[in-house]
């Protein structure tokens, strides 16, 4: 009986530090979630349609990672390259759209 | 004989076709002007043409009468006495800005922004200054609050009551700046996805918190203006920056060519509206 609840134990800890492996983002992970954030956004900026809240984003990346907290870093990292993305998507539909606003 | 006139029929059709086609994609500033007139005119029709001018007052009741007292002792009025003497006192090489502007720079602004065809470019009152104070050996001022906010406010001033009168010559490149500026208005940005027309077309006299927004036809009759909200006095150039701002998108640069051709669309189509300025808003 003893020996059983050894294994179980054991396997516990054993999944247990696995899925925290898992789990931890590492600064390469964030490293590129960064560079794919940045270039999305500068593409939005070459579309004279970058959002205040894809920079906010960004700098909260940068100061997570300095921090160590990659985890957080990379959160932040993929949440502005989410909004650099949505903000390239209304620039490039709005080339068309604008139109049906428009009072004639 | 029949295959020959069905040939021909179908080739004046497709013809007229895209004659019309292309007829409705080329820009009529006229036509434009007149749609945007007509549409605040039948939209508010108890206010009076020339009121469009005066923004939220024109649409709220109260506010109007906490305005006309205000217009009493107006908030603008030092920015109005600072304009005035900035304006008269020399620069260092003793020329002045009346000796850059046509009439001495009195009573000229409802003509601006005009399209200056060797630049191919529109160009504001506040650029104006700006190239004045540089062609002069001066450092150039910021676009968006004091020293320009109180040179355009007495150049304003001095102007009172004309009515804009903004030009677009025979020109395609000014055509392109207007339509250029026409799309910035009704392009919704930032990540509230607001466009100009989102708050001045569509809700004129309703509250954004506590905001009552200003209708389109006439909001630039009125700059630059003293903002409550701001503790100072604004430019164009800081309404636009701030609007974008609201929408959470990156403002661009004060008398960027964007922002430029905006404020000649928007004069444009408040043409025959007279000026206000300088103003006062909450």
């Amino acid at each position: 009986m003893m020996v059983v609840m050894k294994k179980i134990i054991f396997t516990m800890m054993v999944l247990a530090v696995s899925a925290g492996c898992a789990q931890a983002a590492s600064e390469a992970d964030y490293l590129t979630a960064f560079t794919a954030a940045e270039s999305a956004n500068k593409e939005a900026g070459r579309l004279r349609n970058q959002w205040t809240v894809t920079q906010a984003a960004l700098t909260a990346a940068k100061k997570a990672a300095e921090t160590g907290n990659f985890d957080q870093a990379l959160k932040s990292a993929q949440e502005a390259e989410a909004l650099a993305k949505a903000s390239i998507a209304q620039a490039t539909s709005e080339k068309q759209r604008w139109k049906d606003l428009e009072i004639r | 004989m029949t295959a020959t006139r069905l040939a021909l029929t179908l080739t004046v059709a497709l013809g007229l076709g895209a004659s019309a086609v292309a007829a409705a994609d080329k820009p009529d500033p006229v036509a434009d002007a007149k749609a945007f007139q007509q549409f605040f005119v039948r939209k508010f029709p108890k206010v009076a043409f020339d009121d469009f001018v005066n923004g939220p007052y024109s649409m709220n009741e109260d506010m109007r009468r906490q305005w006309e007292e205000k217009e009493q002792f107006p908030p603008y009025e030092f920015a109005l006495e600072a304009g005035k003497e900035m304006f008269s006192k020399p620069f260092k090489n003793g020329k002045t800005y009346a000796d850059c502007f046509p009439n001495g720079g009195i009573g000229i602004r409802q003509t601006y922004p005009y399209f200056d065809d060797k630049e191919g470019k529109v160009v504001t009152l506040e650029l104006a200054l700006n190239r004045c104070r540089e062609a002069n050996g001066e450092q150039p001022y910021s676009y968006v609050k004091d020293e320009m906010a109180a040179l355009t406010a007495y150049m304003a001033f001095t102007s009172r009551g004309k009515r804009f009168d903004i030009k677009i010559p025979d020109d395609p490149r000014a055509l392109e700046a207007y339509e250029n500026g026409k799309e910035y208005f009704y392009t919704r940005r930032g990540q509230l996805n607001f466009s100009c027309a989102s708050c001045h077309i569509q809700s004129p006299g309703e509250r954004i918190r506590a905001e009552t927004l200003a209708p389109a036809l006439g909001i630039l009759n009125a700059m630059p203006i003293y903002r409550s909200e701001w503790s100072g006095m604004g430019t164009t150039s800081r309404r636009f920056v701030t609007c974008n701002s609201q929408t959470r998108a990156v403002p661009l640069e004060p008398q960027s060519d964007e922002y430029r051709n905006l404020e000649y669309y928007l004069s444009y189509v408040s043409n025959g509206l007279p000026v206000s300025g300088p103003g006062a808003r909450p």
